[in-house]
């Protein structure tokens, strides 16, 4: 892991003291800043607009799909029927157990090309896969924010905390954090979902405790940089606690770095939610998870490409375009975009 | 150097008795043991626990533990629950699969990333940077079964080239059918690409704006030869040190990659391994790979250090 090298200038020393009550009004403010300076470039145009279709879907979705994402189309046709009731007809006579060796009619309305009926075709229960996809968004988003946030959270504590106090105690806890990130981040998932069992907050506390070192290691070597600053001995002096001095003083100074690093564990969180549910250790079928949704209609890909094609474009353009918001925010302030 | 070797090196045996103890924990808590997965559920009580007697999952925890790093100490690396076969004959055919796999993936990904990122950071803002950044942001955007499903779709499914999937016989070499690793390669590669060039890339566009590189220039050597002689040797240093680092991410590709084109790699073997609730593979799976994840990151300490005196001699 490469550390994001602290831009100069970025530690602004007169720090302004918030009012609680003013959070949300500063928030608001933050976020229309943020999209003020997204549009400027092209990269975070693009990145906005994908971000923004995606957060619609998550919110919306789930109400405006044409059909229930999980209703099965599998009505035969007038002439299907007939030659079905045909064919029981001539082996009437025949017992049940022969009455296997039917042929299995498939209904047009399973594996179906993109039409009009269904705008993106049906997978093989006839399920229409616009329907699905609009509705699997909300969950992956809703995973991967969660689990970002729940890594940034746990990694900014324990990181600043160890690197403030520092020490004995920073040593320990930093071993600890490399302990756990000499598993591979998909490997130690995996081993802890198998473990805890696969649910949507199973996923998210994995997810979130997989970050926590990597975030950890960042905000300490942030908190390094700031803690013998001036403003920060002055807190100390004045007697200031020692989680006050974290997330009052050393915090606020270390949101650029936060920023950056947040955005990387978001996109990271859409490519591992992602790819459990692909191994099947996501949500479990019938969601329309859409790791789950490729994975399933693997199998049909040389008759009905399409069937996973929708999915596989939907986790990728979201993908796309948090990476591409984030170039663009690092290019409208001025940082070199992201190296890795 | 001699210290600094001794430091690291000391530091990986932590680690793995960390991990060592991690996997033995997490896998220690898994729901079911193994008794229950081997006779499935009409067992009878009586029956669960003369099979329980037999495999020793009677003993206390500690002496458990002891017993299997001790075995794996002297590479013993256990029996499976589930195949009744040495865990090392299964693994060993699997790891090599896998290794060749990687090694064509860097053998493709890392001189045409670093060719790429060299042309794209002399000449930073210019259109074949343009391009090249944003084809490599497209490349890291997208999980590995996704570039896989693309891939399968376009040369399998379309153009009826290459094989969808990958599956082997067993004992059947992956060397032996060329035309089955293609597409495994390539998905593999697209991330590792992206990532050493845009490394590369910016590690070039940091050394052309030092004074030495714009002294080169100044006193008249020519482009090719203030690239190859300055730029090139000062931007490798921290490049090396990605190629080391992504062995690990590789084996997060392999898993994936492996469930893509049903490659009998060690990733299919933990999926295997995991459903099938075979502790004693999990246990050395997990393990192995953390082992090789360690040893990369070794890797790409030593090969820093090494070509960088300032860390060889600090």
């Amino acid at each position: 892991m490469n550390l994001p090298v602290m831009p100069q200038g970025s530690v602004p020393t007169n720090y302004k003291q918030r009012n609680l009550a003013s959070i949300p009004i500063n928030l608001l403010h933050a976020v229309t800043n943020e999209v003020r300076l997204a549009l400027r470039t092209n990269a975070g145009r693009i990145g906005l607009f994908l971000v923004t279709i995606h957060v619609f879907l998550a919110i919306f979705g789930p109400y405006i799909t044409p059909y229930p994402p999980a209703e099965n189309h599998l009505e035969l046709t007038a002439d299907q029927v007939a030659e079905e009731k045909r064919d029981r007809a001539a082996l009437g006579e025949v017992k049940t157990i022969r009455k296997l060796e039917f042929k299995v009619r498939m209904s047009d309305d399973q594996l179906a090309m993109p039409s009009r009926k269904f705008l993106l075709g049906t997978d093989n229960f006839g399920r229409d896969i616009l329907s699905r996809v609009m509705a699997g968004a909300r969950s992956i988003i809703i995973v991967a924010v969660s689990a970002a946030s729940l890594g940034i959270f746990l990694g900014t504590t324990v990181g600043m905390a160890s690197g403030y106090k520092g020490g004995k105690t920073d040593e320990i806890v930093m071993r600890v954090m490399d302990g756990v990130m000499s598993f591979p981040s998909l490997l130690l998932a995996l081993l802890v979902l198998t473990m805890l069992g696969s649910s949507q907050l199973n996923i998210i506390a994995t997810i979130g405790v997989v970050f926590m070192p990597r975030v950890a290691r960042v905000m300490r070597s942030a908190t390094l940089v700031l803690k013998d600053l001036e403003f920060v001995q002055n807190a100390r002096l004045r007697g200031e606690s020692f989680f006050y001095i974290i997330f009052r003083e050393l915090l606020p100074n270390a949101m650029p770095i936060l920023g950056v690093e947040a955005s990387v564990r978001l996109s990271y969180a859409i490519l591992i939610a992602a790819s459990l549910g692909f191994l099947g250790l996501g949500l479990q079928p019938p969601s329309s998870d859409w790791g789950l949704m490729i994975s399933e209609n693997q199998k049909f890909i040389v008759q009905a490409p399409w069937v996973a094609l929708a999915p596989a474009v939907a986790v990728s353009s979201l993908v796309i375009g948090v990476n591409l918001l984030t170039d663009g925010l690092r290019q409208a302030r001025g940082l070199p975009v992201s190296e890795a | 150097m001699t210290q600094f070797l001794a430091r690291r090196i000391s530091l990986i045996a932590l680690t793995l008795l960390v991990v060592s103890l991690a996997v033995f924990a997490i896998t220690e808590i898994l729901p079911g043991d193994v008794a229950t997965a081997i006779l499935g559920r009409g067992a009878t009580p009586e029956n669960l626990e003369i099979l329980r007697q037999e495999l020793g999952l009677n003993a206390p925890v500690y002496s458990r533990y002891l017993d299997w790093v001790w075995g794996i100490l002297h590479w013993d690396w256990g029996e499976s629950m589930v195949q009744k076969r040495p865990i090392w004959d299964l693994v060993l055919p699997r790891l090599s699969n896998s290794a060749v796999l990687a090694g064509f993936a860097f053998l493709v990904a890392v001189p045409t990333a670093i060719a790429t990122g060299i042309w794209a950071g002399i000449r930073p803002g210019g259109l074949p940077d343009h391009a090249v950044s944003n084809v490599s942001l497209v490349a890291i955007s997208l999980p590995e079964f996704v570039t896989g499903v693309l891939l399968i779709v376009l040369f399998s499914s379309t153009l009826h080239w290459l094989p969808s999937s990958s599956i082997l016989l067993p004992g059947e070499s992956p060397l032996s059918k060329p035309s089955i690793l293609i597409l495994p390669t390539l998905t593999l590669t697209g991330v590792l690409f992206a990532y050493i060039m845009r490394m590369t890339r910016a590690n070039v566009m940091g050394v052309m704006e030092t004074s030495y590189v714009r002294t080169a220039i100044l006193k008249g050597l020519p482009m090719r030869k203030v690239i190859l002689r300055h730029v090139v040797p000062n931007a490798m240093l921290p490049t090396i040190s990605v190629v080391a680092m992504n062995i690990g991410y590789m084996l997060g590709g392999l898993i994936i990659v492996d469930s893509v084109f049903a490659y009998p790699g060690l990733g299919r073997l933990l999926l295997t391994s995991i459903t099938q609730r075979d502790v004693p593979l999990l246990q050395a799976l997990a393990l192995l790979i953390s082992g090789v994840y360690a040893f990369s990151n070794l890797l790409a300490d030593v090969a820093y250090a090494l070509l960088n005196p300032r860390v060889r001699l600090g």
